[in-house]
């Protein structure tokens, strides 16, 4: 069942269409990764889907419920970019409130700062913790009444390695409980095996909206080989595969997806004369780059 | 909405809000008291009536005050921070998030004013003793200062709602409150000495007079007799609008600030 149907949402302010014709769906148990540059219109669609900004045309349906109306908040969570809570409360105290705000226990709110890690410094006030520990509040928050639709805005900005493993880890956990939570991010490699769709925005037209596999196929883009070789015979074994020699040692050379296994044959038929490869499949950056350059690609309402 | 209430309640006895204004009011009712009654040694009528005109004639200036540094940044801190956002995707309307801090302010301000005039109280029935003392001025005093506060708390919410910065809106409170408990008496005075006895001071003064909130609590809260001796001007005015042009004006300024500052509000795009 889909959890969100988008229909042909746009927002116009004055003369700029922040964002343009976006049809999108997400299904109960999914996470989709919302890509695009600052602008993109990222932020407003979220805002649209929470109903804290109202569309200038097209439909958004939550669960068969209007976006900010009361049975739409109730199954609804929200993690806002760049949120600062109260710096004179204590991070307990916070939470509670947000959780009687849910109709939930404090001992709920109490479990969910363990959940993120926060049961140490729950007593201390705000004030004192640093932005690692502020988002994971804004995280436990958005994991109060078990939420159908939770929409993390950039949960991820500002974090070490270790938390952004620990918030994908928690993110996973509600889709398997049955959230469909949708992430904006910047933070591209790592969106990149915790997601089941990828959807980027780019001058406030959808511009792909697919999982990983299928985008990286339609995109069509080549495959990187790093092949270190032997000095003495660099120079030849470039020209005979056709690829660029650098510094003497290596050799970069692109292939189409479907010419990979006969590229691998041709040069494993070098022998010992190769030292090393690497097979580097388009990273997310390089498809990112790729549809965000297409402009005019994205559905005309 | 009551957890709104509970909320503001904690956030404004951490930041010592509610420790601030008992301790000024607390303060200045008690020095008044002790002060005020000094020149007229045991002699007058009621003694409360000496320290209820003098805490009126302070109370116009601080109530308004703390009313309006309890609101600025009610709105414009949360807008700020992000979380107005938040709270808005709650199962939580706009008018309950403002009722809310209103009833949490409401509260911290009737205590302060409550603990001052008690005070005030105390201090005359341990110097006078209970005995002829009548304790209406005293609640008058009380309730119409709540309205007063209540006013000013509507207005800074209103002021908070409409501007995106807190430091901006503490600019703003501090002019809001400069024009109505200072500049506008100094206004209608010039134009009083002006006009000398004419058309304006007969018909539209005593009008002008009561629509402030705080020249309402003034003349309502000013026992009769300093009225003649202290305000003749005043006087005029108060048989023109009588007190039920005052008791209104007091009272309408609360609802229709928090009316607006509902207004605005409900404009707020977060």
């Amino acid at each position: 069942m889909n959890a969100l149907i988008i229909e042909k949402a746009s927002k116009q302010y004055n003369e700029v269409k922040s964002l343009d014709c976006v049809s999108l769906e997400i299904a109960q148990g999914k996470v989709l990764a919302l890509l695009g540059h600052n602008g993109a219109g990222k932020t407003t669609l979220i805002k649209m889907i929470l109903g804290l900004t109202p569309l200038s045309s097209g439909k958004i349906d939550v669960f068969g419920a209007t976006p900010g109306s009361n049975t739409a908040r109730s199954f609804t969570s929200y993690l806002p970019e760049n949120v600062a809570f109260h710096a004179s409360l204590t991070g307990r105290e916070q939470m509670r409130h947000f959780a009687a705000l849910k109709g939930e226990s404090k001992k709920t709110a109490d479990e969910l700062l363990e959940k993120v890690g926060l049961t140490h410094a729950m007593n201390r006030r705000i004030g004192t913790y640093s932005k690692g520990m502020r988002q994971r509040i804004g995280l436990a928050q958005a994991l109060l009444g078990r939420p159908k639709l939770a929409l993390l805005d950039e949960p991820t900005s500002g974090l070490d390695p270790i938390s952004r493993h620990e918030f994908y880890d928690i993110i996973k956990e509600m889709s398997e409980n049955g959230t469909a939570v949708i992430i904006s991010s910047h933070a591209l490699t790592e969106v990149e095996s915790r997601t089941d769709k990828i959807a980027i925005l780019s001058q406030g037209k959808l511009v792909a909206n697919d999982s990983l596999e299928i985008l990286r196929k339609s995109a069509n883009l080549p495959i990187r080989f790093d092949i270190k070789t032997k000095a003495k015979n660099n120079k030849k074994i470039a020209s005979d595969l056709g690829g660029k020699s650098i510094n003497g040692h290596a050799i970069e050379l692109f292939c189409q997806q479907d010419k990979k296994i006969e590229l691998l044959e041709q040069i494993s038929s070098f022998g010992n004369k190769i030292d090393d490869i690497d097979i580097n499949p388009p990273s997310l950056e390089e498809l990112y780059r790729h549809y965000s350059a297409q402009k005019q690609e994205g559905e005309k309402c | 909405m009551l957890e709104i209430t509970k909320q503001e309640l904690l956030i404004a006895r951490r930041n010592m809000w509610v420790a601030t204004s008992v301790a000024l009011m607390a303060l200045f009712s008690v020095v008044l008291s002790l002060a005020g009654s000094a020149p007229t040694g045991t002699l007058g009528v009621n003694p409360l009536i000496i320290a209820v005109t003098s805490i009126t004639t302070l109370s116009v200036y601080f109530v308004p005050l703390v009313g309006l540094l309890l609101s600025f940044d009610a709105i414009s801190g949360e807008k700020e921070r992000g979380t107005l956002a938040l709270s808005l995707t709650y199962p939580l309307s706009r008018a309950e998030i403002l009722l809310g801090k209103f009833l949490a302010h409401f509260l911290v301000l009737a205590f302060a004013i409550g603990v001052g005039l008690l005070l005030v109280a105390l201090i005359a029935i341990f110097k006078h003793g209970g005995v002829n003392m009548s304790f209406i001025p005293l609640l008058k005093l009380f309730f119409t200062s709540l309205a007063l506060g209540a006013t000013f708390l509507g207005i800074g919410y209103l002021v908070s709602s409409m501007v995106s910065q807190p430091s901006v809106a503490s600019g703003l409170a501090i002019v809001i409150w400069l024009v109505c408990v200072v500049l506008y008496d100094i206004a209608l005075l010039g134009a009083l000495v002006a006009d000398n006895g004419g058309f304006f001071t007969k018909v539209i003064f005593p009008w002008l007079l009561v629509a402030n909130p705080a020249d309402a609590f003034r003349l309502l809260n000013m026992p009769d007799i300093t009225n003649d001796v202290l305000s003749s001007g005043l006087n005029n005015a108060g048989v023109v609008t009588g007190r039920l042009g005052q008791i209104i004006s007091l009272f309408l300024w609360p609802v229709l600030a928090l009316f607006f500052a509902w207004v605005a509000l409900k404009k707020v795009k977060t």
